[in-house]
């Protein structure tokens, strides 16, 4: 025991006795008593609030009874599990889930990239700063408030966009209550709300990049565009590449309050995805067990997807968000 | 050369072409809530004539006076009120205290205790079993449960704790020689160097409870404690709810209504929007500098 804590302990240092090193742990302990304290609460709170309920995730084990409690209840192995398989819900869940996340990474992703461009192109100071003010703003409104503004703008019932559409003559179309529009209106609410705020990053890229690289272009006589091409968009493909893989760890959250708001008897076809059907089955309807199944599923094949992203991150040289 | 290059229509065409794009894509971020604005303002007679009316002509108050005509709009602005400047404080305490033990290299289990914490952003139970642990702490229906469930965002927590490593290890030492104690430097040295990171923080945090919306549905039954996001969906997004019980006058119509109410729970965050921006876009950046 001794010569292995010698040996690990390096060549300077002489193999540490055990009762001398619980007395060093014990003057640390002592000499650090108050940061310890002050980790306490936080470290209640995680165990409360995150730990706790992955405790509470063998349920979906169980056939839980709220009345017989976690100790009470029957285990069904993977009864659950099974079900959910074999349920045609969960393909169209799968699927719902797919496609959005398919619909935001192609159409949201590259928006605040261009956008961000664009800015970078303005020379006039004061003009590109009020763009900036302008295209923040909406990140910072709730989603009921989009999705609410949405609906006024969309509806049949005397929507602005319908009433143009039938003022030139077209018939009125119902949005909100269509399953063929849904996705294309979820990805509109995204790019509004978030493209603006999206350039942030980017625009700090392209901060850095140095301004005697475009003179050195323009002397070798490149346009604008090939500027854009040859100086900019290098400067920023690092980020862009480091963010790509991020959302893909991402992929299946797809933002529960938004999608919920949006959703209706008429929609939920192709707008119901697992976020949203934890919600209705487990809180609204009480399947306790059932939901937590659902969302054990989409939980391990997001972590699966974020640690493999990150990965995927570190290889590219990059950081990664751990 | 180059300024002969510059003059050239090709560039003048460039700019133009793009300022204009960038004008009209920033005015499709804004004009939605002009709109808004607008329309809260108009009269009912010119919204019912008019269903494709963008710019009132006559200004008028009536939605207003209606969705003040009851107490249930503002109940339910001062719960937000009160959750949000309640809730940002126990986060920004909860925050600020558990990342700056984290912030001691010394620290015994601080990397077991770091990767614990970084798996909650990786893993994440669901809010079903969150749900239960909320209810059996009988948090369900008090504002507890819009406040405590929350109290600590592990990403904001790592984002601190990296700014609070790389402050200069000497003023600590020197102030331990000095006789301070930890709790001390923390308050008298730490936060006061700390104050822009803590700023934006505590305005993440804050719009964060203003805007909150889904643990309000789960853990809030009693529409007496509905934050005002919830009662924007039952008027605006379901119209289930009329604000009035006077059965005398005929409602205004729901469009002016609904843009009113929209109005009211907004109009905190774009009044106070100019004066923050800043310290937002700071902590954008912050967060993406690892430590």
């Amino acid at each position: 025991m001794n010569q292995l804590n010698g040996s690990l302990s390096g060549l300077s240092m002489q193999a540490p006795i055990p009762a001398s090193r619980r007395r060093r742990t014990l003057r640390r302990l002592a000499r650090d008593k108050w940061l310890y304290l002050m980790l306490l609460p936080g470290v209640l709170y995680f165990v409360l609030f995150k730990y706790a309920p992955m405790w509470g995730l063998l349920i979906s084990f169980q056939d839980y009874q709220p009345y017989l409690g976690f100790g009470g209840s029957d285990w069904v192995g993977f009864k659950h599990f099974e079900r959910l398989f074999n349920d045609p819900l969960f393909w169209r869940l799968l699927k719902n889930t797919l496609v959005l996340a398919l619909y935001n990474i192609v159409f949201f992703f590259p928006a605040p990239i261009l956008l961000a461009l664009m800015l970078n192109e303005i020379r006039k100071e004061g003009f590109k700063r009020a763009m900036q003010t302008m295209i923040y703003v909406p990140h910072f409104v709730s989603w009921v408030v989009v999705v609410g503004i949405a609906y006024t703008f969309l509806t049949t019932d005397g929507g602005v966009v319908n009433e143009a559409i039938a003022a030139i003559g077209g018939e009125k179309i119902g949005f909100l209550t269509s399953a063929d529009w849904f996705r294309s209106i979820i990805t509109l609410e995204v790019m509004w709300k978030e493209t603006g705020w999206g350039t942030i990053i980017f625009l700090a890229a392209l901060a850095g990049v140095d301004p005697q690289q475009y003179e050195a272009a323009r002397m070798d006589g490149a346009s604008r565009l090939r500027q854009l091409w040859h100086v900019t968009l290098p400067a920023i493909r690092s980020t862009i590449v480091i963010l790509f893989i991020l959302r893909l760890g991402t992929f299946l959250d797809t933002g529960f309050e938004q999608i919920f708001l949006m959703i209706n008897s008429l929609n939920r076809e192709v707008g119901e995805v697992f976020d949203t059907y934890v919600y209705t089955a487990g809180i609204t309807q009480g399947q306790f067990s059932f939901s937590t199944a659902v969302g054990l599923f989409k939980s391990v094949i997001g972590c699966i997807l974020v640690v493999g992203a990150n990965r995927l991150a570190r290889k590219f040289g990059e950081e990664g968000v751990y | 050369m180059i300024v002969a290059n510059e003059r050239n229509w090709r560039y003048r065409l460039f700019n133009t072409v793009n300022a204009t794009l960038l004008a009209v894509i920033s005015a499709a971020m804004v004009l939605p809530f002009l709109y808004v604005v607008l329309i809260s303002f108009a009269t009912d007679k010119e919204v019912l004539s008019n269903s494709f009316l963008l710019v009132p002509t006559r200004f008028s108050l009536e939605g207003y006076r209606y969705i003040f005509s009851t107490p249930v709009l503002l109940h339910s602005l001062g719960v937000t009120v009160g959750v949000t400047v309640v809730g940002t404080l126990v986060n920004l305490f909860m925050t600020v205290l558990t990342a700056y033990p984290l912030a001691h290299k010394e620290l015994m289990a601080r990397r077991p205790l770091m990767m614990l914490i970084t798996f909650t952003m990786i893993f994440n139970a669901g809010i079903v079993p969150t749900f239960l642990i909320v209810k059996s702490l009988h948090l369900t229906n008090t504002f507890g449960a819009l406040i405590i469930p929350s109290a600590i965002s592990a990403f904001n927590l790592i984002v601190v704790k990296n700014f609070f490593q790389q402050l200069p290890d000497g003023l600590e030492e020197s102030a331990k020689i000095d006789g301070a104690s930890d709790p001390g430097i923390l308050m008298r040295i730490v936060i006061p160097l700390s104050m822009p990171v803590i700023a934006t923080f505590s305005l993440f945090y804050a719009v964060g409870h203003w805007n909150t919306f889904l643990s309000a549905i789960l853990y809030i039954n009693d529409s007496d404690k509905w934050p005002i996001q919830v009662l924007l969906r039952q008027i605006v997004i379901l119209s289930e709810i009329g604000l009035s019980d006077m059965s005398d006058s005929p409602p205004p119509p729901s469009k002016i209504i609904n843009m009113a109410v929209i109005v009211f729970s907004t109009a905190p965050i774009l009044v106070f929007y100019p004066f923050l921006q800043k310290y937002f876009a700071k902590g954008v950046l912050l967060g993406s500098v690892k430590g």
